[in-house]
């Protein structure tokens, strides 16, 4: 495995040489600054920094993408979030008439969170991750990706790896970054299906109609359901599972459930006629749909999102590149062509990227002086273009690109339209 | 809007195309002068439709029947255009429609300024113009529908017939009781999703690349939306304009007086005072007083004293009931000597407060009597407080248990706990009043705690009803020699009896 032992303590050292040499602040810019197209976007955008001891600063705005690198080198943050757009600069938001400095816009995001899942995982706990319960982000993203494109129209996503036990998305097309606080709100309770605390047992409760979304979440739930939930997470293999979802089922249901379990111990055989009994109970009833079985998959599986988060306009989210401080994970964007591959645990750290670079390389010529006239920021950009490549973080700024090729080609589209529709008359 | 005195002008024809339809957006102020009687009248009428809109809103579900045959029964007797056709026959006596709709035009711009002025003022204005609106919107047929978008400019496209059959499904699957046949029969109109949040937020709506397909039913949704949007923006427009109108004497002392009145029976004006003795209070608590004021005086006895909060809610209940300002500093004197105030500090912090109460101190305001509203809205207790409304305030385990020891019925407690939970306060506290007094239907829309106990009062026959009974056993006792009450009709023996009585009553 790729990590490379990760110690906490050498971040004071591991730090400045990301910063210096491998954080890919010209993609990070022009991500930020959208094609220009709106006047000081980036120079109005706020970072929060928490800084060694736990110091946090907030309102830090740049005023360039040379700024932005020159007080990262210097302030050199173990952790960095980004925030919202502004009225004014946010640096400068004390010397702003009290009442005018207000967050304008910001991009759509979602934080999905492992420990929100505790109640129905077995394999892990709180901070804890592996394999086996990861199928649950994939789930998530399938799901929410999905649905943001297809039913709420947005184009540009960017799914980010959090560095420990989850992923967050960035929704950044210009219309999601417009939305107001009550249509986030909106959205995310679309997209909500597991509502309730520890004191409700059963989570999600469906009734007819199914609505097309849940419908369409179902079928990806229900791909994965059998392999996650039956096999690995062995829902239905000892009795204190097998309790908690007999827990979310009515009493007839149960009992002969109760009965069957005693002579049948085969995980995929009970799973079956569960289903079974629960199709037989709805064919035979005339209330119509009751959907106990789906319930069930999607209490164990349905993405579990923090409405909170992707509620405000001026919330900060862990920004993608940073560093998590715990697990020295890089907060990289995932590419989501091959997400079933996906591994957090291949994921470099921040020790591992910097191994990576200090080894000599054989096969690359060194041209230190080819050009006498550069400048030298052009320079240490060259060179640290060659230094990412160099290491395991290559593969994740690609994915940037990629992104962001495809957030200019749109906009590019925006434009031609619009002049078409210009030169109409 | 120009004010001249007391003259009448004739309306200019040009606003009378704004009035062909009986539902407008009131983006357009009205231009024509208007008496200053009009003017006071207008508002104050629009003023009691809305508190009807309010209280009406709280008693009863918005869409059941009873609250459109009560709202509508509110429009006719305060003359504001509700129906569609334009029926302009000037019949003497009668208002005709077009009048109607001017006042309605003209009475909402009006309440407009005295409403502009805090973010909680606005939030109440608009709040039941809404619900106004919603009401006038759903009333109006399908034609009418239509016709009202088209004329203000609610360009939502209609999905063509194609479309509709070939996300059939998805359609009938999205909404609720919407059936094959009804949607071939409705239009659908395609709506960016941040147009009707509410529907997406609840998921009632089918959601593709960015738009709603609202089917024509839904559109009020929508256009509600819309008017909030127009009208919240409109305050603030209009808050920035108001110094010049405040400037006006003439319109100021009327503006001010609209924006903090209660419309309704407020129990300023004691009507039974010196009715009630202290001795009546202990019973009283029990079966007469919403479970606030019981509580407060719960409170009250156990701990000698109450913070200002209580003593403001519960002391100017007990005005209302018809305590004199005598008995009031008796009642709270005794109490509090009880506890840890001797005579002297009482007389020294607490006799001021409530002399106050009664308005003879200070400004010599004569203090109203909390209505429900202001109990469950203002000034939520903290710990330590016993004040406000306990199905508003109290963790609902503990109103459970509380009702539970006051013996009501747990199918009646989970009624209330089911209208708690919906946040219908007042409808609870009117179910308990019906738990507690035995009755199907209250008979009344609860809105304040001493209409609580008059209705309560009425319901218990007061002392008539009482010793009507008394004197109909005492008649049956005559007969058997045997019987162990001496039959004497007199009133004293009647006092006496009621006495009993009320000791039967008594809860404690």
């Amino acid at each position: 495995m790729p990590t490379s032992d990760y110690d906490s303590a050498c971040l004071p050292d591991l730090l400045p040489l990301y910063y210096r040499r491998l954080f890919p602040f010209s993609q990070y810019f022009r991500w930020l600054s959208y094609g220009g197209v709106s006047k000081n976007y980036f120079q109005n955008r706020e970072f929060s920094f928490t800084l060694k001891d736990d110091i946090y600063v907030r309102y830090q705005s740049f005023s360039s993408q040379n700024e932005l690198e020159k007080e990262m080198q210097k302030m050199v943050p173990y952790k960095i979030d980004i925030g919202a757009v502004y009225s004014h600069r946010p640096s400068q938001h004390n010397t702003v008439k009290s009442g005018t400095f207000q967050a304008l816009e910001k991009e759509l995001v979602f934080d999905i969170d492992m420990t929100d899942y505790d109640d129905v995982r077995r394999c892990c706990s709180a901070a804890d991750i592996c394999s086996k319960c990861w199928t649950l982000m994939t789930i998530a993203i399938r799901i929410l990706d999905r649905a943001l494109r297809e039913d709420f129209g947005f184009h540009h996503l960017l799914w980010v790896y959090s560095g420990r036990r989850g992923v967050h998305c960035w929704v950044c097309d210009d219309a999601a970054r417009k939305l107001s606080v009550a249509a986030r709100s909106a959205v995310a309770e679309y997209l909500s299906l597991v509502k309730g605390g520890e004191e409700t047992l059963r989570k999600v409760v469906l009734s007819d109609p199914i609505h097309p979304f849940i419908s369409r979440s179902l079928s990806v739930v229900e791909h994965y359901f059998p392999q996650y939930a039956i096999v690995d997470q062995d829902i239905l293999g000892n009795k204190e599972s097998v309790d908690k979802v007999l827990a979310l089922l009515p009493e007839d249901i149960k009992k002969d459930l109760i009965e069957y379990y005693q002579n049948h111990k085969e995980p995929m055989k009970r799973w079956d006629r569960l289903r079974q009994l629960v199709d037989h109970k709805k064919s035979s009833s005339k209330k119509g749909g009751q959907y106990y079985d789906k319930e069930i998959m999607l209490q164990y599986c349905y993405p579990r999102l923090d409405v909170n988060v992707s509620k405000g306009v001026n919330h900060l989210l862990k920004s993608p590149f940073s560093v998590h401080p715990k697990t020295g994970r890089i907060s990289v964007p995932i590419d989501l062509k091959e997400l079933d591959t996906f591994d957090p645990f291949e994921v470099p750290t921040i020790s591992l990227i910097c191994e990576e670079l200090e080894k000599p390389r054989a096969d690359e010529a060194e041209d230190e002086d080819v050009k006498d006239k550069e400048n030298e920021q052009e320079a240490a950009e060259r060179r640290r273009i060659r230094d990412y490549k160099r290491t395991s973080l290559a593969k994740y700024v690609k994915v940037l690109d990629r992104f962001l090729d495809s957030m200019a080609r749109s906009r590019k589209g925006e434009m031609l339209k619009k002049s078409d529709l210009q030169k109409d008359f | 809007m120009q004010f001249s005195g007391r003259r009448k002008k004739l309306i200019s024809s040009s606003q009378s195309d704004l009035y062909d339809h009986c539902l407008q957006f009131y983006g357009q102020p009205p231009l024509d002068n208007i008496s200053l009687i009009e003017f006071e009248t207008f508002a104050v009428e629009r003023l009691k439709l809305l508190k009807t809109v309010e209280n009406l809103g709280v008693s009863y579900v918005k869409t059941t029947d009873q609250y459109i045959k009560k709202l509508e029964a509110e429009f006719l007797s305060l003359n504001f255009p509700f129906r569609a056709e334009v029926d302009d026959r000037k019949v003497p006596g009668v208002t005709s429609e077009y009048e109607k709709r001017r006042k309605d035009h003209i009475s909402h711009f009006i309440l407009r300024l005295a409403y502009c002025q805090t973010e909680d003022l606005r939030r109440w204005f608009i709040q039941q113009e809404m619900d106004l609106f919603r009401y006038r919107f759903g009333i109006l047929s399908s034609k009418h529908k239509t016709e009202f978008l088209h004329k203000n400019n609610l360009k939502y496209e209609t999905v063509s017939a194609e479309e509709k059959k070939y996300l059939r499904d998805k359609l009938i699957n999205s909404s609720y009781g919407l059936s094959g046949i009804t949607l071939e029969e409705y239009d659908f109109y395609r709506v960016p999703f941040q147009d009707a949040l509410d529907l997406v937020r609840t998921r009632k709506v089918y959601l593709l690349a960015g738009n709603a397909y609202i089917p024509q039913n839904e559109i009020v949704t929508i256009v509600l939306n819309d008017f909030r949007t127009r009208l919240s923006k409109a305050l603030a427009v209009t808050a920035r304009s108001l110094p010049a109108v405040q400037s006006d004497e003439r319109l100021q002392p009327l503006l001010s007086h609209l924006s903090h009145a209660y419309v309704g029976q407020d129990y300023s004006i004691q009507k039974n005072v010196g009715k009630i003795s202290l001795e009546q209070i202990d019973p009283l608590s029990g079966k007469s007083f919403p479970l606030c004021m019981r509580h407060l005086h719960k409170a009250l006895r156990e701990n000698h004293h109450l913070r200002h909060g209580g003593r403001m809610q519960y002391g100017l209940f007990l005005k209302g009931i018809g305590l004199t300002l005598e008995q009031a500093m008796q009642f709270w004197r005794s109490e509090f000597v009880k506890g840890k105030v001797d005579a002297d500090k009482f007389d020294k912090a607490y006799a001021y407060s409530i002399r106050h109460m009664f308005g003879k101190e200070g400004k010599r305001t004569d203090y109203t009597p909390y209505s429900c509203m202001k109990v469950i809205l203002s000034n939520p207790p903290s710990q330590g407080d016993y004040h406000g409304c306990p199905f508003r305030h109290s963790d609902p385990e503990l109103l459970k248990q509380k009702l539970q020891s006051y013996k009501i019925a747990p199918g009646g407690i989970n009624q209330i706990l089911e209208l708690v939970k919906g946040m219908h306060y007042q409808l609870a506290c009117q179910k308990y009043f019906e738990l507690t007094h035995s009755v199907e239907d209250a008979g009344f829309s609860l809105n304040h705690p001493n209409q609580y106990f008059t209705e309560s009062q009425k319901l218990l026959g007061g002392g008539q009803g009482i010793k009507k009974e008394v004197e109909m056993s005492q008649k049956s006792q005559e007969n058997p020699p045997s019987a162990s009450r001496p039959s004497q009709a007199n009133p004293k023996q009647a006092q006496e009896e009621m006495g009993d009585l009320d000791s039967f009553f008594q809860d404690e």
